[in-house]
């Protein structure tokens, strides 16, 4: 058996009851062809950990009701709330989000949810991701907040990989290639499934395997802290990787999202 | 309330709309969440425990398991996530068969926590176990349950939200008071009904 070691909680985590709140959307950006950034504004929002997630509901005019999870991609020292959702073809929840959602428009939230796929500054490292597509989003919750914490967080080693399906598919590319060659930034890699490569591709071309984690992650002696978020056959894909190289399961955190059409 | 423009949704069918509970919609597929690795116990590993202050009070290895009377169930499972799942069928041995294989013939303590490989846990009242509502099963519809699905074994308390019934479990401790599992000490719910929507902690 192995533990299973939990972060350390947020202020506010406690027994009153998660509120609902209302979000406002500020502003989108176009992330792919598929994915979205909504800047929120949440009025009392009590602040939370990267790598934490949010409940969207969402009401239609006869009072239906819709509710899903998305993960935060904003750090914590931003006020305005980041939401970044990848439409899915059938869902009933992110088509709104990732086409329809103007400035202006409201919808209730509550959270943050979740202290254990969460990561600070103060619980060190090194600090090994691992995302496939829209999963980066928390992922880049947690690099955000390394680059807002100046020496604290350069003093961190850390490291992505991240799975796209293509080139195009890149979710938050410019801005991980600027963290990445900023002094103290994070080693990013970057690999792609489905197309082939743009010419000078400096990344992989194949799904996650064992030799990529090997090659790209710390050495096990290291014991990085691992998050693995993504589709469900790609976190189970790297989660087996990561144990094969010889990473101690306990240090392993997973966050799957089901290919469901769902959400 | 508030609305939001231009959102219709996808409703349920009416006869879904009685079988799932607010907050949830129906999935054909079967979503996985876990939080870390899958582990991978062989079955000739495999053991079962059951637990009363520090002692054993029963144990069984997959075969001495299998040899337990079993029962087939076909029910709803509701995912603290939003996914429900209708019609999903398992087949186990139930907590009252166990208990009676071990001898007792009532629990001797009102709760009982869930270990599992891993490291996971999970708390319940033994009432939400007894009379059939709560099973150790190892076959999902009519299949070996895939390790990603909690095989070789995994607790089925499907009138709880799912994480109530834990993957691969392998050990069931007696306790006298309640005390928080894995989740439960993470800020959701220490008992979890989905028809209250018991998520998070003070819902």
């Amino acid at each position: 058996m192995t533990g299973i070691e939990a972060a350390p909680q947020p202020a506010g985590a406690g027994t009153r009851r998660l509120a609902w709140r209302r979000a406002e959307v500020v502003e989108r950006v176009a992330e792919t062809r598929r994915a979205t950034t909504l800047f929120l504004d949440i009025p009392g929002w009590p602040g939370h950990l990267a790598g934490q997630h949010v409940d969207v509901r969402l009401t239609a005019e006869d009072g239906y009701q819709a509710q899903r999870s998305y993960s935060i991609a904003s750090p914590p020292e931003v006020p305005r709330v980041a939401l970044t959702v990848e439409r899915l073809e059938d869902g009933e929840v992110s088509p709104w989000l990732a086409d329809e959602a103007r400035p202006g428009d409201r919808f209730e939230l509550r959270g943050p949810i979740g202290g254990y796929f969460a990561w600070s500054v103060t619980a060190g490292g090194p600090l090994l991701l691992v995302a496939g597509g829209s999963g980066v989003a928390p992922l880049m919750a947690m690099l955000r907040h390394r680059a807002a914490c100046g020496e604290a967080g350069r003093a961190v080693p850390a490291r992505l990989l991240l799975s796209s399906r293509s080139f195009a598919d890149i979710i938050y590319r410019e801005e991980l290639e600027r963290l990445g060659s900023a002094p103290g930034g994070p080693v990013i890699v970057h690999t792609l499934t489905r197309e082939r490569p743009p010419p000078g591709w400096g990344g992989h071309a194949r799904r996650i395997d064992e030799r990529m984690l090997a090659e790209v992650g710390f050495p096990p002696a290291a014991a990085p802290k691992i998050f693995i978020c993504g589709p469900t056959p790609m976190v189970e894909a790297a989660a087996d990787a990561a144990v094969a190289v010889g990473h101690e399961p306990g240090r392993i955190k997973t966050e799957r999202f089901g290919a469901t059409g769902g959400g | 309330m508030t609305t939001t423009r231009g959102f219709t949704g996808r409703r349920q069918t009416k006869a879904d709309e009685k079988r799932v509970p607010p907050g949830q919609y129906v999935t054909d597929d079967f979503p996985v969440l876990s939080a870390g690795p899958t582990p991978h116990t062989q079955v000739d590993k495999w053991t079962l425990s059951l637990q009363d202050s520090g002692s054993l009070v029963g144990k069984w290895t997959w075969e001495e398991f299998h040899a337990l009377p079993r029962t087939e169930l076909t029910v709803d499972i509701h995912c603290v996530t939003k996914w429900s799942k209708l019609g999903t069928v398992w087949e186990g041995v139930t907590i009252d068969d166990l208990l009676a294989a071990a001898g007792l013939d009532e629990p001797p303590a009102p709760y009982l926590m869930a270990h599992c490989d891993g490291g996971y846990t999970t708390n319940l009242p033994l009432e939400d176990l007894l009379d059939g509502k709560g099973l150790v099963v190892t076959r999902f519809d009519g299949e070996p349950l895939p390790p990603e699905h909690g095989g070789p074994a995994r607790l089925l308390v499907p009138h709880l939200y799912f994480w109530k019934s834990a993957k691969w479990v392998r050990r069931l401790r007696f306790m006298a008071q309640d005390e928080p599992g894995f989740w439960e000490s993470l800020g959701y719910h220490i008992y979890g009904d989905p028809w209250r929507e018991q998520r998070y902690d003070g819902d």
